[in-house]
């Protein structure tokens, strides 16, 4: 027998029905922000807000929400490369085998973000880098922006003088973090199919940082650009071709609204297994694994690990035509719009399998818990990491503790990466 | 009379020496035989034998049994003597009959269209217009010509229609329409399988033996079949054993081996001189506009492009299809095939016979849906000349069957009366049901047998079912598979009172397994 005391309460400052629709399907009752509410899922305007030295409050046990207090550690551009360094930095002054270099100072296992830097901050040293490759195309992207706003192309470094003159005057005034920009190196050379470049969009849950508890959602999607690609210089302008937002693409004049120029991951394995062969797809997919736990250890020590926070990213990640995987970036609060029928089932299910996992049983929640899901409530869902996990058992753990983490046609098979590496996922 | 089984067979080792006689390979093994006299362990008194052996050791033996299995394949066995080309093409009189008042229905219809929007069937480019192709060679798809007065020539229902009305004017059924008789759709005495003749004849498919599409399932442990499976077909790709390439599919292609797999049964090995022709005919689609182009671009706009698998894969389907439509060589299937390429005339000249051309080139006038035939092909070919050519030995192998009116085993009126007869044999109460309430079975699965269930399911499964056709060299799982997914939504649609709520729950496909549902119905129904 429950009362209406006993149902979640729930605020939501993003008015969408993949949301919503959630929310009342399990009886939860919608409340102001003002009231007494039991899981808030915000946008990152708000977490700011709540979590603020100034205007924010204490969260009591019975609340939840979705993101971080500093998730930006992750999903700023700037910042989130800033953290992969120092986090690269560390592992190689303790001497770990992750941290080795090949013999042209690059990371064997680390080298997943394309080479970043900040501007103003580095212009210097990003015109060092520039004129080793001075045919290179560079991407420059505004920190704080979202939705592929703001993103332009350059091969040539005067495209960029703004940024340089500012970082000469002496009376240099600290940019507001929203003019910040880094400076990408292209990739040029992305995997095409049939001739059009993509992006993959994957769903990674994080419940815990410390100890590290991840979840990958099965069904990620590749976006298509509607355009050819061509690396030639004078379609550097059209961003048709070369960002694979959503967003920009459905302005593009052959976007498909049954399809939404987006393809499942088990298609991509498919062609790739049928087209490549079966062990260079495996290797692929479980670099894609790899690189997106990386990318949390990175953060996890600057992580305010708040108990009553979880968050589901967006990451993006390209794959370039030697099928290697690179870290685009991540975002917070991935896009809940719509694009097509299909697109909707997805998300709603997305929010589904996320809730199930959040707040266990549909009840009010209690901060303190464990955090550890049974296997039955995952959905979609399958354990990428579990820190707990893999420091806890033996060396049987090495099957264990990868379960799941192949998003392929065999979820819980254990894979043999065949690199030294294998025994320091511990 | 029958031909007696020694002049049958000696029949068709002539035919087989006259289809390889002047072919590359042929030239290829002359040129080996004369290579091989230099070499020491050729002896001038074992001369004959010596160059068998080093045939044989050399790997050009197979090829050659590679090719031999191929025609075999291709063209029916036994052929009486004195049996005129027509009756090759198609033994019954009547069906004859039939298809040619259907192409003349077809061709009427072109015509008109093209007399309507006064395009000619065929132009030359302009200079300007050749260059402007040739760069956009690999992005047709960006192309927007403006296709809205064209209309597909004809859609699998207008060809359902013509089925329906087949009769065997030769035939005279006395009785009164009853319980007893056939209650479909299709009104043609034919001979088709039952379910015991199919569980024989698709042996490989029963409940005891490993299949891929069932075994391989993320449950099951890949050493009980698997691992296994996949070393057996790395084996047969590294014997290039065409002929046990195609017993071993019968299992299922392993994904990895799945395009050499099929390349090796349809005798695909993308020579110089292939890449050659298939360039040949790109300058072809240069040089040349023709009226069915914008027939093929409209299809792939109206079908493939709305695909959520295929979408991505459009560019290519114009490359295949604007380059198939100009190939004269698959003028050659005409010869076994019920259908006759379209004759048009040069302008001005009708009826004059030496100004007769086929139209368009390879007499194959698409159809809406016709370039879902190669979507699924792209998931295992990215290579334009390579896809190419398993597209059209395909096509003239398996899809020809599937929108021409012969008697065949494997054409589509044997596989519609196939599956009506599965249908009202196994399933009695389904079948009257949806008769009683306007749903005819047959005009809900045609769509599916027509396409060879492509653009119905997903595309792994597909390429399951594919894997089949194959393997048996024969069309008439697709009939199997239609009853199938009858009888496996059988509790749903007892439960319809209209056509339009039985097309509904047949609407999506996508999430069926086809392996487990051929399966039981074939190995677990009880009969």
């Amino acid at each position: 027998f429950r009362t209406m005391a006993g149902k979640v309460k729930w605020v939501t400052d993003i008015e969408k029905s993949v949301l919503i629709n959630n929310f009342e399907k399990r009886g939860w009752i919608q409340v102001a922000e003002n009231e007494d509410w039991n899981f808030y899922w915000m946008s990152v305007q708000t977490i700011r807000n709540v979590f603020s030295v100034e205007t924010g409050y204490r969260l009591s046990d019975d609340q939840i929400v979705n993101h971080f207090p500093n998730h930006y550690e992750l999903t700023r551009k700037d910042l989130m490369v800033k953290n992969i360094k120092r986090y690269r930095k560390e592992l190689e002054k303790e001497g770990s085998p992750l941290a080795e270099k090949d013999e042209n100072g690059k990371y064997i296992y680390l080298d997943f973000v394309p080479v970043t830097f900040m501007l103003p901050a580095d212009y210097n040293l990003f015109v060092e880098e520039f004129r080793k490759n001075p045919s290179s195309t560079w991407i420059m992207k505004p920190c704080g922006k979202a939705q592929g706003k703001g993103i332009f192309l350059i091969n040539k470094l005067s495209q960029i003088k703004k940024w340089s003159r500012d970082s000469k005057t002496s009376s240099f005034v600290s940019q507001s973090s929203k003019e910040a920009y880094v400076i990408s190196l292209y990739i040029n050379n992305p995997l095409l199919i049939g001739g059009k470049k993509f992006d993959l969009r994957l769903y990674v849950l994080v419940s815990t940082y410390r100890p590290l508890r991840c979840y990958m959602y099965k069904l990620g999607f590749c976006r298509f650009c509607t355009v050819k690609y061509t690396p030639s210089t004078s379609e550097l302008d059209n961003m048709f071709v070369h960002l694979t937002n959503v967003a920009i693409q459905k302005h593009g004049d052959d976007y498909n609204h049954i399809h939404g120029g987006k393809w499942t991951v088990s298609n991509l394995r498919l062609y790739l297994e049928s087209t490549r062969g079966k062990e260079v797809t495996n290797k692929l997919f479980d670099e894609i694994h790899w690189i997106i736990v990386q990318s949390l250890k990175a953060v996890a020590p600057v992580m305010n690990n708040d108990k009553h926070c979880f968050e589901c990213y967006g990451y993006d990640i390209i794959i370039d035509d030697k099928l290697k995987p690179w870290l685009i970036e991540v975002n917070a609060s991935p896009s809940l719009t719509s694009s097509t029928a299909n697109d909707r089932i997805l998300k709603y299910n997305l929010i589904n399998d996320t809730l199930n996992i959040a707040v266990p049983n549909g009840e009010i929640p209690d901060c303190k818990w464990n955090k550890s899901p049974p296997k039955e409530v995952l959905g979609n869902y399958e354990v990428l990491y579990d820190e707990e996990m893999a420091q806890s058992d033996g060396p049987e753990r090495d099957l264990r503790g990868r379960s799941g983490q192949s998003t392929g046609a065999k979820g819980s098979r254990a894979r043999d990466l065949g690199k030294p590496v294998l025994t320091t996922w511990k | 009379a029958m031909a007696e089984p020694e002049s049958g067979l000696s029949l068709t080792i002539a035919r087989v020496v006259q289809r390889l006689q002047g072919s590359s390979l042929h030239s290829q093994l002359e040129r080996q035989a004369r290579v091989s006299l230099h070499k020491p362990e050729i002896k001038l008194e074992s001369l004959k034998e010596d160059i068998k052996d080093f045939l044989k050791t050399s790997g050009w033996e197979k090829k050659l049994q590679n090719a031999v299995y191929s025609e075999l394949n291709v063209f029916p066995s036994l052929c009486h003597p004195a049996a005129p080309p027509e009756h090759i093409k198609e033994p019954l009189a009547y069906m004859r009959k039939a298809q040619g008042s259907w192409e003349k229905r077809i061709l009427k219809s072109l015509n008109s269209m093209c007399t309507e929007l006064s395009i000619p069937l065929a132009q030359k480019r302009p200079a300007s217009e050749q260059k402007e192709l040739l760069n956009k060679w690999n992005e047709m798809g960006t192309d927007e010509p403006d296709l809205s007065l064209f209309r597909p020539v004809y859609a699998p229902k207008d060809f359902l229609e013509v089925l329906m009305n087949l009769r065997n004017p030769n035939y005279e059924n006395g009785e009164q329409p009853s319980f007893r008789n056939h209650l479909g759709l299709i009104q043609v005495p034919l001979k088709v399988k039952d379910i015991s003749e199919l569980k024989e004849d698709f042996s490989e498919l029963g409940l005891n033996i490993g299949q891929l599409g069932i075994d391989d399932s993320a449950q099951v442990p890949p050493e009980f079949f698997e691992n296994e499976h996949v070393r057996v077909g790395q084996k047969v790709l590294a014997e290039q054993d065409s002929a046990a390439a195609q017993q071993y599919v019968r299992q299922g292609c392993p994904t990895a081996l799945r395009a050499d797999l099929w390349a090796l049964i349809l005798n695909i090995s993308n020579q110089p001189e292939d890449i050659l022709y298939y360039e040949q005919l790109k300058s072809n689609v240069i040089q040349h506009n023709l009226l069915v182009d914008s027939l093929i671009y409209k299809d792939v706009k109206l079908t493939a492009s709305n695909d959520d698998y295929y979408f991505v894969f459009e560019d290519y389907l114009y490359q295949v299809l604007l380059c198939f439509s100009r190939d004269t060589s698959v003028l050659e299937h005409f010869t076994y095939s019920s259908a006759t390429p379209p004759k048009s005339y040069i302008q001005g000249k009708l009826g004059m016979e030496e100004y007769a051309v086929f139209y368009p080139p390879n007499g194959v006038i698409p159809f809406h849906g016709f370039s879902m035939y190669v979507a699924p092909l792209c998931f295992l070919y990215h290579e334009p000349s390579k896809l190419y050519q398993i597209f059209r030995e395909m096509y003239v192998r398996f899809f020809f069957r599937l929108h021409s009116i012969s008697s065949h085993p494997s054409g589509i009126v044997s596989l519609c009366l196939l599956f009506e007869t599965l249908l009202q044999t196994h399933l009695p109460q389904l079948f009257y049901h949806l008769r009683e309430i306007g749903a005819q079975p047959l005009r809900i699965s045609f769509k599916w047998m027509v396409r060879a269930f492509s653009g119905y399911l997903a595309t792994d499964q597909l390429l399951l079912l594919w894997d089949r056709i194959l393997g048996y060299n024969s069309l008439e799982i697709l009939a199997v598979l239609a009853a199938a997914v009858f009888a496996f939504r059988a509790v749903n649609l007892m439960e319809v009172t209209s056509l339009a709520a039985a097309e509904a729950v047949l609407a999506d496909l996508s999430t069926l397994k086809v392996m487990p549902l051929l399966q039981i119905f074939l190995f677990a129904t009880v009969t």
